[in-house]
This record gives structure tokens, C-alpha cells and sequence, in this order.
């Protein structure tokens, strides 16, 4: 936890503050039986009612004490608590944007949203509780010991064997129930999950006629939920009636020995009452704790993942945007390019002879996988050049251009930019030089021209333009009511996936890339709107290196050579009419989507 | 309408009557014991006057009592804590099961028109609130009102005037409650809006991630997340301060009033009015008298809510399910399917299919053709009966589909949709969803023939890998789709879209796959590629919900319609 405590490290005088005031508040009632017995033993047993009004008086000004006590801790409390929340949200937030691609897939983005939300806000909750209760119950616990021990020693007594007996019951039981609560908790999680998929899945599961198999899996869930929390309802259930037979038997206690001590003369009725009544307060602060502390177990738990979050490793550095062009010791397989320099935007050129893109023997793997995604590959691209990407799902495509942006490092091999390694370039640097357009088109609530700024932030509106009209999608902005200016709903639900897809092509031209990277992103337009976009991009992007990450060979067809891969193995690396030549993986999905062709070929063949 | 919903909650506990009554009768008699145990200590006070003036025998006597009546209370209370938590999860239990039971039979129109997360709501989270809420509420409810009376029953007997006291001043403490609620709305509404606000961010910028970091768009979007939290910073802070205000405000009252009991007991014990006992009594009960008031309050407060869930839930339980089915099963021939003068439509005021009629002989493949949205998963739904026609009939080998059960029609159809849905489950349990019966090599054989085996026995466990939504590809997923339909080989075929996420190297194995798969049977084919849909013995071709022509390739092409303009965009495209 001591990585979270530096959040709340500037709100050290409120965590001071907070109990100190609650704790000020708990002595105003520990005061109140003492008072009562005043009452008793001076102003009743003498019969003094000037007495029995001054006794009154400081009853009121207790409390009316504890209430301005009480308000200035939950003032210092709410703002710990919340300056805390706040700040780990922030801190959260800025780590999460600092997770490398392979740290963001070990986490999922899922459990990262819950991880911000919900659990920052349980673990406020906890926080707030924590500083206004968690010292207050013990204090009251003890301090009515204390104060049962000013008014008379044996009948403290009882206090020091009622006190242990009565944390062990109220302890023991909440120890016990903790670990059953998780298994609540995931036992309803269960319940939950098959509910939605008999919702979700309801077409398959009548189409397979499996409703009563799925409602028997339902029932046996259920029950299974409803017996967890029967058990756990057993064992809360004792709490109460337990409790309670203590403090009484310990009152019982008490008041037998006062009779005693009265009757000799040690003690005053009032005395007794007093004594009776820190007992009383005893089991109210007793029960609040085990409650409270049940709300800090689970907020102690929230802050424990956010805690595993904010320790998982960036995953990748960058050299510092100042950094020396050339560090030394960065291994030897560096080879060409002895002048170039990576780093800021003075000299962006890197070895103007070397090709904009190389890979050389490179693997890699996705963590938890043990295949390698992509093996041994080895390719070039030159600059201005044009390169197709194609295979089969889960043959490397997106690793291959995963790597060019560097979502990854590769585990063995190097890829070169300019013939600089890729690891040397800061961050900024290789923002700045590569346009991605992923596969998922993804747009953000705002504005479209928001959109389109989201990687240069400079970019004025008629750069805006020239990349929509490139992306043709200048008719999609110029038919929303607004142009640039008009909405964009969350994800962008207010436009087709067609739609999407060429706003985030544009997106990434009005960046003004050197390397343009298309990973499957024509794949919801139509072949006229494909087409017609490989050609403005050809047309428009001269000078850029274009990668087009395609599952149809139309796409890539024109390109001025094609990688072809296979299970991430480099199967084919030439233009299209070398590969329908040479290619056999080329020429099979080829094939599959123009079967004609095939057949046109056959009888060329047979007249030829 | 909250009194309908009233009673069909009561319907619903009506199994459980009895142990609600014993509840009830345990809850007063504990009320009873536990009120009057500080009755017997004030007693046994009354016995304790000074120096040599204590009456032993008063004192023991109460104490004995005391002991008894703690011993009673405790075992009453912990009885009826445990008939409780039966009747509280029991309930529960029961209004899932029948939650569940009634999705099964509702039609579809109904689950279409709901989101999944709305019905998964009211099933799990509406019901706890049933539970928690009604139940429960209503044996606090019960508990505190018996509390209320019988603690006032005691006050009087000992003081009339404490109690009036006591009874003129609590509504101080409420009026100072509401007082701050009032205050502390307006923050935490803003509150909420904010942290709204927020959530729809992180939503964005942490949901796609990759982007933000793609574009290097971490600074901005940290900057506009900062705003946006130290807006959120403010709003929070005072919502937290004046809501944990309450507490200690009518603590303070509470405290006044307990001094104000002190003050009149003691002149009235001077008075001769009242024993130090009768005081002590009082006093305690002074402390705990807001106790059920407060109980009360929150009970009536949660009510309302606890009433809109389960009007909710009812709504579920209570939906109109789909027309019973016939006993009838549906006799297995070739697979010939006639359609005849069907109408139908989602909103019944506007017209979408209107007149079709079509007929499939067996073994015939039928191609469904048009742009993304133009309702081919309509055609779907009439055929696997998951909406009925509104006009005209279908008949499936001379057998109309309404007169034969749709668990005998459906299980003549394999169907793979376009949306893969997959079990959170086994490989194997995924595969042999249409028949768990299967046995390995079956299993196997299937998975072989339909290009998933290649993946599967890379999976860790193979067939026992456990599979999430997550952890295979849209591409695998498909394949997977495609074993389980492979495994069952059902006379009727219907691909939605089957192929179109798979890439076009495993699509080729896969249409190979298909091809032995639709061999002398009926099928119903949805797909992008006009390609692939050549061979077929019949086209239908739909544009915005409805069938807009029908024939084969070159007839259609011939006609020059909607066909030929979609067949030649692509034509164009490959020459």
C-alpha cells in the first residue's frame, strides 16, 4: 500500500486532523454517564436542583461540542478522502497512457476502466470511513474502560474480561465470513455471466434447441449462489444474539458487584449507573467496527489492484526526446547509417540511401503465446514505395506492422527506420514520422475536426480537407449538418463503419506520415470507394511509404510489391504479376476470391 | 400500479407464508424481551440505595430474571435471523428461476427489443433489491414499529411528562435530517453528472488506448482527464462533507434530548415522582429512541425504489411469452421449403416483406444477396421461426412451421450467424452444443472437416482449453461456429454471412468444407461475395427489407436490375 500512500501524501494534516477531531467528539460522550452520575450522587442524592441545571448545561454543551468536533472531521475527512480519489485517478489515467501495446494486452482494457471507476471510488469510500471511524470505536471501546476504571477499579475489572471476550466473538465471526463474501461475490458473478449469455446467445441456444439444458445450468448456479449465502447469513446471524448475551451477562456481573460495593460503602448509586451505561456504549462501538471494517476490507482490496496496476511496468522505453543520436552499447547488430540521427526534428533524415523500412531476421511473440507470431522475417521498403500485406488471420499481418510503429519490440532481429533501429528513436519522433490507421475504427466523442486533430494538433483546415478528400471522405463531412464543426457521438455511433473507417484513414493523413500504415482498414467500404482510395492515395501520398494490411488481393494488387505471409512465415515477396507466377500461397487466395479466373486461366492454358 | 406490484410480491412470498408469520411472532416477542431487560436493571438500581441499604434479595432476583429473559431474546432473535435469511434467498432463489424460465420463452421480438444489460439488471441487481428491500425492509419495518410502541408503553408507565417530552422534541431531529438532505442534493446531483462526465472519458481514452498512444494523443487526453477530475475534486468534496453532515446533526439533537430526560427525571425524582431505576430506564431508552424512527425512515425511503424494481422485474416475469408450441414435431423429408404469400414486418406499421412467395427444392442452394443493413437476417428469422409471419405460410416438406413444435424445426436448420456467440465453456462443450453426446473422435472428425482442428490443437488443453469471449480470434470463433454445425450435419443449412470475417485462405478451405457440408441439402446462403454465390440454383436479392428479385445468375444479369449493377461493381473490380 505504500505505493498508493503518495496520493494522499499532501493531505497529511487532514489524516491528522480528521481522527484527531472525531476522536475529541468520542471523549464528549465518554463524558456524558460521568455527568449522569453527577447528577445522581450530587444533585439527586443531595436533592440540589441547582446542581441537577449546571449537570444539564455541560450535558448541552457536550453536545452541542461534539457536534462542531464531528463537523470539522468530516470536512477534513471528505477532503483527504476526495483530494486522494483524485488524485489516483490522475495518476492512474497517466500510467495506463504510459503501458506499452504488450502491457495493455497482459492487463485488458476492461479490468483497466473498472480499475478507474469503481474501485477508485470503493476505495474513497474506504478512505473517508476509515479516517473518521476506524480510531473513534476503539477509542470509545477503551476509553469507557479507562473511564470505568477512574470510577471505581473492580468494576473495571469486568471491563477487561468482557472487552476481549467480546472482540474475539464479533472478529472471529466477520474473519470468518470474509473469505465466504468472495466466494459470494464470484459465485453471483457467475450468475450473472449466464444470464447474459442465454440473452446474447438466444438465437444459437433455440437453434440448437438447448433452453432446458441452459436453464438446468441456471438452476444449478443459483442454488449454488443461494447456499453460499444462506451459510454466510448463518454465521452474521450469530452476531447479534451473541453480543448481546455478553454485554448483559457482563452487566449482570456488574451490577451484583456494585450492590455489594454500595452496600459497604466504596460506591454510589450513580456509580453504578455510570458503570452500566459504558458498558452500554461498549457493544453500539463494537458493532459499528466489525461493519466498517468489512467496507475497509473490500476498499483495502480495490486498492490492492490498483495498486498491481499502477506496479505493472511500463514495458518499453524511449530515448529521451534530447537524446545523443547515436547511444553507444546498444549492441552490435546495428550496421549501416553511421551518420544518421534519429533524434528531433533537425536532422529527420537518418541515411537517405538506406530504405524507409527494413526488417532483418526478425521474430516475435505475443506474451502468454508461446508460438511465435511472425518468424525470421526479412524484408525492405523503400521510400515512397507502396507494400501490400496479405495472409491468412493470425499470420502475422498486424504483428508485421505492430512492429513498424513500434507497438512492440521484436524478441530477436532488428527493425530499421532510415537504417536507424527502431528502439532510437524517441517517442515524439516516430509519432510524428508514422500514420497508423488500426483495424478497429475507432472515433471520439467531439467534433470531427477534433477527430481528425487528434495527431496534429496544428493542422489547419484545409490540410483537414486535403486528407478527408484523400480519404474520400469529404462527402461524408460536407453531408453532416456542421462540416468539420459536426458531431461525433461516443465511438462514433452516429456514422456507418464505412464511414469510420475513411474518417480514420484521414485522421492519419492529416498527420502528413512519412510511413502510412493501412492495417485492414478498407475492409467495410465498398469496391468502388476501395478503389477509388488506393488511387488518391497513390495520386496524393507521393514521397509516403504505404503499408496496406489486406485480406483481399484487390486491395493490394497494385502495389509495388506484396509480402505474402504464411503461419508468420514470409512466404512471398515480389509485385503481383511475380507472385500469380511464382507464389503458390499468393496464388491460392488469389484464387478463392476470383474462382472465374481460375477457370479463364485453365483454358488459356489448354488453347495456349 | 405499486399496490399490483405489492401484491404480486406477496404472491410470490405467499410460498413462504408460514415462515413469514413465525418471523413476525418471533421479531415482537425479541422486541419485548430486549425492551424489557432494562425495565429489570432499573429494578435491580432501585435495590442499590447507599451504604448499608442495598436489598440483596430484590437485586438477585432481578438479575436471575435478567439472565433468563437475555438467554430467551438472544435465542428468539438469532431463530428469527436465520428464518430471515431463508425467506430473503429463497425468494430470490425463486423469482430468478422464473426469470429464467420465462426468457426462454419469450419471443423474440421482445429480447430484440431489450438490451441484454437491462434484462441481466433486472434478473440479478432488481431482484437483490426485492430481497433486501421488501423483505427485509418490511421485517425492520415491523420489528421498529413494535419497538416504538412497546418503548413508549414502558416511558409512560414510568413518567408521563418525560414521555411527552421525549415524543414533542423528535421530529427536531428529522427536520434537522431533511434540512441537510435538501442541502446536499444539488451536490451530489452535480456530482454525479460530473463523475458521468468522467466515466465517458476514461470509457473513450482508456477503452481505446492504443489509439491515444497510436497518435500520441497521451498529454491531451491527460489534460482534458485532469480537468475534468478537478471539477469532479470539488463537486465530490462537498457532496461527501454535507451528506456525512446528518449523522452527527441528529446525534446532537438525540443528545439534547437525553439531557433534557436527565434534567426533568432528576427534578422529578426530587419530587418524589421517580426512582433513580425508573431514570435509568429512561435514559436508555432515550438513547435508543431514535433507533427505529431511523430504521423506519430508511425502510420507507428504500421502498419506493424497491417498488420500481420490482415493477421491473415483473414486467419480465410477467411478458407476454410466445404462442404455445405443438405437440406436433416436424417429420424430417428432403428439405423442400414453400413460401407462400407471406407478409411481415418488425413495426407493424410499416410494411417491409409483402407478398413473397418462393419455393426451394430439396437440396437446392439458395444465395441471399444485397448491401450491408438491406434485412437478410429477416429471411433468417421467418425460416427458423423466430418470428411469425403475419400472413401466408411456410411449410417445410409439406409441413406448415406454425403447426409443428420450433424445437423440431430449428434442429432441422444448422445455422451459423454472422454475430458468433460462443459458450463461456470448453472447447468441447462449444462444439457439441447441438448434441453433448458426441463422442470424442466424433467431435474430432468434425472439427477436422471444418478447419478448426489446425487451431484447436494448438490450444493449450486442445478440446478442454477453457474459451472466453477474449481468447480466440473472430476468425477461430467462426470456425468453431462452423465445427458445431458440422457435427450435427442437419438436412437444412443457413449461413449468415459465414465466411465474410474469416480470412480468404481459411474461407477457401472453409467453402470447400461448406461444399461437402451442402451436398444434397437445402441451404440458405448470406454473403458479400457475388463470387461465391455464382453456383447457386437460386438468387434472391434484397434491398432495404425487402426481396427485390429472384432468379439465378445469368437471368438475373439479363434483367439488368439491382443484381447486375452489384454483380458489375465487383466484375469490374476483378478484370
Amino acid at each position: 500500500m505504500r505505493k498508493l500512500y503518495r496520493y494522499i501524501r499532501e493531505y497529511k494534516k487532514e489524516c491528522v486532523l480528521a481522527p484527531a477531531f472525531k476522536l475529541l467528539e468520542a471523549l464528549m460522550d465518554l463524558i456524558v454517564p460521568l455527568v449522569v452520575a453527577g447528577i445522581i450522587n450530587r444533585g439527586i442524592a443531595q436533592a440540589d436542583f441547582g446542581q441537577v441545571i449546571r449537570y444539564f448545561i455541560l450535558l448541552v454543551v457536550l453536545a452541542a461540542a461534539g457536534m462542531l468536533f464531528s463537523f470539522t472531521a468530516q470536512f477534513f475527512a471528505a477532503k483527504a478522502s476526495v483530494g486522494f480519489a483524485t488524485n489516483l485517478r490522475q495518476a492512474l489515467f497517466d500510467h495506463i497512457q504510459g503501458l506499452s501495446f504488450g502491457a495493455l494486452d497482459a492487463v485488458g482494457t476492461d479490468t483497466l476502466i473498472t480499475r478507474m471507476t469503481s474501485d477508485v471510488n470503493q476505495v474513497q469510500n474506504g478512505v473517508n470511513l476509515a479516517l473518521r471511524l476506524l480510531l473513534r470505536s476503539p477509542f470509545i471501546v477503551f476509553g469507557a474502560m479507562i473511564m470505568a476504571f477512574t470510577v471505581d477499579v473492580p468494576g473495571a475489572m469486568v471491563f477487561a474480561v468482557a472487552i476481549p471476550i467480546l472482540c474475539l466473538v464479533v472478529f472471529g465471526i466477520m474473519l470468518a465470513s470474509i473469505p465466504i463474501f468472495s466466494r459470494v461475490q464470484s459465485s453471483l458473478d457467475k450468475l450473472t455471466g449466464i444470464t447474459r449469455e442465454n440473452l446474447t446467445g438466444v438465437r444459437v441456444i433455440r437453434a440448437f434447441g438447448r433452453e432446458a439444458d441452459e436453464t438446468a445450468e441456471f438452476d444449478a448456479r443459483n442454488g449454488q449462489l443461494t447456499a453460499l449465502n444462506e451459510f454466510v447469513g448463518r454465521l452474521s446471524a450469530l452476531m447479534n444474539p451473541a453480543t448481546y448475551v455478553i454485554v448483559n451477562i457482563a452487566a449482570i456481573v456488574l451490577i451484583r458487584q456494585g450492590a455489594l460495593r454500595v452496600n459497604l460503602g466504596v460506591l454510589r448509586q450513580g456509580d453504578v449507573v455510570a458503570l452500566y451505561n459504558y458498558m452500554a456504549q461498549i457493544i453500539v462501538e463494537l458493532i459499528k467496527m466489525a461493519s466498517l471494517i468489512i467496507t475497509i476490507n473490500k476498499s483495502l482490496a480495490c486498492g490492492r489492484r490498483i495498486r498491481d496496476i499502477l506496479e505493472v511496468e511500463p514495458g518499453m522505453s524511449f530515448p529521451g526526446e534530447t537524446a545523443p543520436a547515436r547511444p553507444s552499447g546498444t549492441g552490435g547488430t546495428f550496421s549501416s547509417g553511421d551518420n544518421a540521427s534519429p533524434g528531433g526534428n533537425a536532422s529527420p533524415g537518418g541515411n537517405k540511401e538506406a530504405p524507409a523500412v527494413s526488417f532483418d531476421h526478425v521474430f516475435f511473440s505475443y506474451a502468454g503465446s508461446g508460438d511465435d507470431a511472425v518468424e525470421d522475417i526479412c524484408f525492405t521498403a523503400g521510400r515512397g514505395e507502396t507494400v501490400g500485406i496479405i495472409g491468412g488471420t493470425g499470420s502475422g499481418k498486424s504483428t508485421i506492422v505492430n512492429l513498424i510503429a513500434r507497438f512492440y519490440d521484436a524478441d530477436r532481429g532488428q527493425v530499421a527506420l532510415d537504417g536507424i533501429p527502431i528502439a532510437e528513436y524517441p517517442k515524439s519522433e516516430l509519432n510524428r514520422r508514422i500514420g497508423t490507421v488500426p483495424q478497429k475504427a475507432v472515433l471520439f466523442a467531439g467534433t470531427i475536426r477534433d477527430n481528425l486533430k487528434l495527431g496534429n494538433e496544428a493542422a489547419t483546415d484545409e490540410e483537414l480537407w486535403e486528407a478527408l478528400d484523400t480519404a474520400q471522405a469529404g462527402e461524408v463531412v460536407k453531408g453532416k449538418e456542421g462540416g468539420l464543426d459536426a458531431a461525433v457521438e461516443q465511438n462514433g455511433r452516429n456514422f456507418s463503419g464505412g464511414q469510420r473507417q475513411r474518417l480514420t484513414i484521414a485522421r492519419a493523413l492529416a498527420k502528413h506520415p512519412e510511413i502510412l500504415i493501412l492495417d485492414d482498414s478498407a475492409s467495410a467500404l465498398d469496391m468502388v470507394t476501395d478503389r477509388k482510395l488506393r488511387q488518391a492515395l497513390q495520386k496524393d501520398t507521393s514521397g509516403m511509404t504505404v503499408f496496406i494490411v489486406s485480406q483481399r488481393t484487390s486491395s493490394v494488387r497494385d502495389a509495388d510489391h506484396i509480402l505474402v505471409l504464411d503461419d508468420g512465415k514470409l512466404a512471398g515477396d515480389a509485385p503481383h504479376d511475380v507472385l500469380m507466377r511464382e507464389c503458390p500461397v499468393y496464388q491460392e487466395i488469389y484464387y478463392s476470391q476470383y474462382p472465374e479466373e481460375k477457370y479463364k486461366e485453365k483454358k488459356r492454358e489448354v488453347t495456349a | 400500479m405499486s399496490t399490483a406490484t405489492l401484491r404480486k410480491v406477496l404472491a410470490v412470498i405467499g410460498r413462504y407464508r408460514l415462515l413469514l408469520a413465525l418471523s413476525i411472532a418471533m421479531s415482537a416477542v425479541s422486541v419485548v424481551l430486549q425492551l424489557y431487560v432494562p425495565v429489570l436493571f432499573g429494578e435491580a438500581v432501585d435495590g442499590i440505595i447507599g451504604r448499608g441499604n442495598v436489598d440483596f434479595a430484590l437485586v438477585a432476583g432481578c438479575l436471575r430474571r435478567i439472565l433468563i429473559l437475555v438467554i430467551a431474546g438472544a435465542a428468539v432473535s438469532f431463530a428469527m435471523n436465520l428464518i430471515n435469511n431463508r425467506l430473503a434467498y429463497h425468494t430470490v432463489r425463486d423469482i430468478r428461476a422464473r426469470a429464467i424460465r420465462r426468457i426462454q420463452e419469450l419471443p423474440l421480438s421482445y429480447l430484440d427489443s431489450h438490451s441484454a444489460g437491462d434484462i441481466v439488471q433486472r434478473v440479478i441487481a432488481d431482484t437483490d433489491q426485492i430481497s433486501d428491500g421488501l423483505l427485509l425492509g418490511f421485517t425492520q419495518l415491523f420489528a421498529g414499529v413494535v419497538t416504538i410502541a412497546v418503548t413508549l408503553m414502558f416511558m409512560f408507565s414510568r413518567d408521563i411528562a418525560i414521555t411527552l417530552a421525549v415524543i414533542i422534541l423528535t421530529p427536531v431531529s428529522f427536520l434537522v435530517a431533511r434540512f441537510i438532505a435538501s442541502r446536499s442534493f444539488a451536490m451530489f446531483r452535480k456530482q454525479t453528472t460530473t463523475r458521468g462526465e468522467l466515466t465517458a472519458l476514461i470509457n473513450e481514452m482508456v477503452g481505446n488506448v492504443k489509439v491515444v498512444k497510436a497518435f500520441g494523443y497521451e498529454k491531451r487526453a491527460s489534460l482534458r482527464f485532469a480537468e475534468i477530475n478537478e471539477k469532479l475534486r470539488g463537486y465530490s468534496r462537498e457532496a461527501v462533507f454535507y451528506s456525512s453532515l446528518t449523522n452527527p446533526s441528529t446525534r446532537a439533537v438525540n443528545n439534547v434530548i437525553y439531557a433534557l430526560v436527565a434534567l426533568i427525571g432528576a427534578a422529578r425524582i426530587i419530587g418524589g415522582g421517580l426512582t433513580v431505576g425508573g431514570l435509568t430506564v429512561l435514559l436508555s431508552y432515550a438513547s435508543q429512541y431514535m433507533k427505529p424512527f431511523n430504521d423506519i425512515s430508511s425502510v420507507v425511503t428504500e421502498l419506493q425504489n424497491t417498488l420500481a424494481c420490482a415493477a421491473r422485474v415483473f414486467e419480465l416475469i410477467e411478458a407476454e411469452p410466445q404462442s404455445p408450441d405443438p405437440e406436433e414435431e416436424l417429420v424430417p423429408g428432403g428439405g423442400e421449403i414453400d413460401i407462400r404469400g407471406v407478409d411481415f414486418s418488425y413495426d407493424k406499421t410499416h410494411e417491409l416483406i409483402k407478398d413473397f412467395n418462393f419455393h426451394a427444392e430439396p437440396g437446392m442452394a439458395v444465395a441471399i444477396v444485397g448491401p450491408t443493413g438491406c434485412g437478410k437476417t429477416t429471411l433468417i428469422n421467418l425460416l427458423m421461426r423466430f418470428y411469425d409471419v403475419d400472413r401466408g405460410s411456410i411449410s417445410v416438406d409439406g409441413q406448415e412451421i406454425g403447426t409443428v413444435s420450433r424445437g423440431s424445426l430449428r434442429k432441422n436448420y444448422g445455422m451459423v450467424l454472422q454475430e458468433t456467440w460462443l459458450k463461456e465453456g470448453t472447447v468441447r462443450e462449444n462444439i457439441a452444443f447441438g448434441r453433448p453426446e458426441a463422442t470424442e473422435e466424433e467431435i474430432i472428425e468434425a472439427a477436422k472437416k471444418a478447419h478448426s482442428w489446425e487451431f484447436i490443437r494448438r490450444l493449450p488443453d486442445r478440446l478442454d482449453t477453457f474459451i472466453t469471449d477474449e481468447s480466440l480470434s473472430q476468425g477461430q470463433k467462426q470456425l468453431l461456429c462452423i465445427t458445431r454445425v458440422m457435427l450435427l450435419l442437419p438436412p437444412m443449412l443457413i449461413l449468415d454471412e459465414a465466411t465474410s470475417s474469416i480470412d480468404t485462405r481459411t474461407e477457401l478451405q472453409i467453402q470447400e468444407a461448406f461444399r461437402t457440408l451442402m451436398e444434397g441439402r437445402t441451404s440458405f446462403v448470406v454473403a458479400h461475395r457475388l463470387s461465391t454465390i455464382r453456383n447457386a440454383d437460386r438468387i434472391l436479392v434484397m434491398r432495404d427489407g425487402k426481396i427485390e428479385e429472384q432468379g439465378d445468375h445469368e437471368s438475373l444479369i439479363e434483367k439488368g436490375g439491382f443484381y447486375a449493377e452489384l454483380y458489375n461493381a465487383q466484375f469490374n473490380e476483378a478484370v
